[in-house]
């Protein structure tokens, strides 16, 4: 290697460390600005773990519970709604204040707009009718089948709830089994059974 | 073909890219190129037509916000520096300063600058200067020699 050549491995001055929150949050502001981001996410703590909340310009678009890889649910988000998509806690704060309000008894119903992008075919009926099932009460998957217009549809309509993007929000866990068993639940049933209590639907 | 989410190439790929851009421009200059290169990627994303080399992909970005960087600079006199005259901040006459030898290789050609800062900077084979570059393993080859050559002529002068 020649002097020159030597001297080119060596840069000069690397400048300060590049500080990668402030790049981040800097190009989200821009991006937003301009209209280039299409989904916005970030996390906030829960009782039940690590909550991931993304948001569109419609809504909220999907809540994941910790047990969700990220890199799966970043694909699944790029797919399923638009491959622009940053991590931008500022454009999640009403969501994530309107859920640490409901876990600390304070909220009973959400204000947020929901975005259905990632909810197809027989789902969105189910799970629309899902989101009107208030606080503190319970209801049936066969119920819910009813409401999307499919009364005999109970397996269906649980295959819907059970693939239910915006779980807490969309409040799946408040759909049992007509002999009131839980049923299932995407989250685990230990979440289920937590937001139940909390509800005060399920006895401490 | 899918693209990936856009945050997964922040994440993978910024702080290399800072990197190859501290070298192309300097470090004052080099995180608003950087911050320009992803807004200027996330505009294009969602049309890519052959999103299969994506990461060559943004060091084209990055190579084109750097020489929109150093052509603004130059058409902007720096007298103001610290009180200090333009002509004063200039190279030296007698060999170059390191930081003299970094402002020739701004003004390199965009490509020649890419290419020894890929095979310099980050001490990559042909090969691999060819990826990022997004060329052929010749043509990276060539673009390193013209731009040692410029280079060497400017530090001999």
């Amino acid at each position: 290697m020649t002097d020159l050549e030597e001297r080119l491995t060596q840069l000069p001055d690397m400048g300060p460390a590049l500080d990668l929150d402030r790049l981040q949050a800097e190009l989200a502001r821009r991006a937003s600005r301009a209209g280039l981001l299409d989904v916005a996410y970030a996390s906030a703590d829960s009782p039940l773990g690590k909550l991931t909340i993304f948001v569109t310009s419609r809504g909220v678009v999907r809540v994941a519970y910790e047990n969700e890889p990220d890199d799966l649910l970043l694909e699944e988000l790029a797919d399923g709604v638009s491959p622009r998509l940053l991590r931008d806690p500022r454009r999640t704060d009403a969501a994530r204040s309107e859920l640490e309000e409901y876990f600390e008894g304070r909220r009973h119903s959400f204000d947020l707009p929901i975005d259905w992008s990632l909810v197809h075919g027989f789902a969105v009926g189910v799970l629309r009718a899902t989101a009107r099932v208030p606080f503190g009460r319970v209801t049936s998957y066969g119920e819910m089948a009813a409401e999307a217009g499919s009364p005999r549809a109970a397996r269906a309509a649980g295959n819907a709830l059970g693939s239910n993007p915006i779980p807490i929000v969309v409040p799946c866990h408040r759909v049992l089994h007509a002999d009131g068993g839980l049923g299932g639940y995407s989250g685990g049933l230990h979440r289920k059974r937590f937001l139940l209590r909390l509800e005060g639907t399920l006895p401490a | 073909m899918r693209l990936p989410p856009f945050q997964s190439l922040v994440d993978a790929h910024a702080g290399e890219l800072h990197r190859f851009l501290v070298g192309c421009v300097g470090y004052p200059d080099a995180e608003d190129c950087l911050q320009e290169t992803f807004l200027s990627a996330l505009r294009a994303y969602p049309n890519l037509e052959r999103p299969d080399n994506l990461r060559a992909w943004l060091y084209l970005i990055a190579q084109r916000k750097a020489t929109d960087a150093i052509r603004l600079r130059q058409r902007r006199p720096v007298s103001d520096l610290d009180g200090v005259p333009s002509e004063r901040l200039s190279v030296p006459a007698a060999g170059l300063a390191d930081d003299g030898l970094w402002r020739a290789v701004h003004r390199l050609p965009s490509k020649q600058r890419s290419a020894v800062v890929h095979r310099f900077v980050f001490d990559l084979a042909y090969r691999d200067v060819a990826a990022r570059m997004g060329v052929s393993e010749e043509a990276a080859r060539q673009n390193v020699s013209a731009g040692l050559r410029r280079l060497r002529l400017e530090v001999s002068r």
